[in-house]
């Protein structure tokens, strides 16, 4: 397969919850969040409840991957970063360790020099969170398989349940 | 590929709707979109053409329950169907967890449905995807228009390996949710293998 599944732990959690947290107030942006390269939301902190992040979620990686499209078809091998500058709002997108999304929100309270400057640092750390992720991923489907998979044991009940 | 968070329990897959241009993606969507009650949808994002051709893609958040307490969420995509957007329906196959392929069942449209559906093969092949070990549905769509092929007909050519299949008519609804069921359901089968 060409990426190997995606899986979110607690612990990883907070530790990038704290990250961007930090990061939110130390670039006064309005809201951040962390998409995976599939458009799917894995957190998101400051008013996310003013935006559709789901959707915004999914745009930001039809966003990314168009553009990748675009970089490679003139010899780069991806865009890393993205600027949307807007009346007031503005957008700064960026790739975090080859494989996820963070997209910074922010007005006039900030700039983009302040932006960039903090998800720079930030990028280091959440890099570092994510590859330990993947490894821990990787390690538990190498020993034991889906010892934990809550998903082992559902039905077809279960299932069709859903859809009722 | 899904992506499963233990953090907030929920459980996200994406499904990708092909075909041919104007077979009916859009208008499944639309379809699920009308009838799925408001707090288990998100907004319906379409990015068309002025002349309502999808342009880039479709996009339908779908929150169905829960199962064994993970919100379980499949994120719904068209691609755009004509032939020369072929640069953004591979980006759009990136991390697709099931597909369906909607066939348009008219006579004259048989060569666009396998050009289609070579298409689909060859793009997912990239991606590093094979067809035949991927949740796959197939939907013979426009079942109401005359001059139509017998399901028959359109199995034989369109569904060789014989995974299930629907007869539908897009606007009125017919075969829509069957459709969608079918793909969610190989996708959580195929979970619970843990692959």
């Amino acid at each position: 397969m060409a990426n190997p599944q995606m899986v979110m732990y607690d612990e990883e959690f907070k530790e990038i919850n704290v990250v961007i947290e930090k990061l939110l107030r130390e670039a006064n942006a309005k809201v951040i969040f962390l998409v995976d390269k599939n458009g799917q939301l894995i957190s998101g902190v400051g008013e996310v409840e003013r935006f559709d992040t789901t959707s915004l979620a999914s745009l930001t990686a039809g966003n990314i991957a168009a553009t990748g499209g675009m970089a490679k078809l003139i010899g780069e091998k991806e865009f890393s970063i993205l600027f949307h500058e807007g009346e007031k709002d503005n957008l700064h997108i960026s790739i975090v360790g080859g494989r996820v999304i963070l997209v910074v929100l922010f007005d006039s309270r900030s700039s983009l020099g302040l932006v960039r400057l903090r998800v720079k640092k930030a990028s280091e750390e959440l890099t570092g969170i994510f590859e330990r992720l993947l490894h821990k991923a990787e390690e538990k489907e190498k020993g034991g398989g889906d010892v934990e998979s809550p998903f082992a044991e559902i039905t077809d009940d279960d299932i069709d349940n859903l859809f009722s | 590929m899904s992506f499963i968070n233990y953090a907030s329990r929920e459980i996200n897959c994406k499904i990708v709707y092909y075909g041919p241009g104007l077979c009916g993606k859009t208008t499944n969507l639309q379809f699920v979109y009308q009838k799925t009650a408001p707090e288990a949808k998100g907004k319906m994002i379409s990015l068309a053409t002025e002349t309502e051709r999808t342009l880039f893609f479709d996009f339908l958040p779908l929150a169905l329950g829960e199962i064994r307490g993970f919100k379980t969420r499949f994120h719904l995509y068209t691609v755009p169907g004509q032939v020369f957007y072929d640069a953004s329906r591979k980006l759009i196959l990136k991390g697709v967890d099931g597909v369906v392929f909607v066939a348009d069942s008219q006579e004259e449209r048989m060569d666009a449905n396998i050009e289609s559906l070579e298409n689909l093969r060859i793009n997912l092949q990239e991606q590093g995807y094979d067809l035949d070990k991927l949740p796959f549905v197939v939907q013979y769509n426009k079942r109401d228009l005359p001059y139509v092929l017998s399901v028959e007909e359109l199995r034989q050519e369109l569904n060789p390996t014989n995974v299930p299949d629907f007869e539908a008519c897009a606007p009125t609804g017919e075969g829509v949710f069957e459709t969608l069921k079918a793909v969610a359901k190989l996708i959580l089968v195929d979970l619970k293998k843990g692959r």
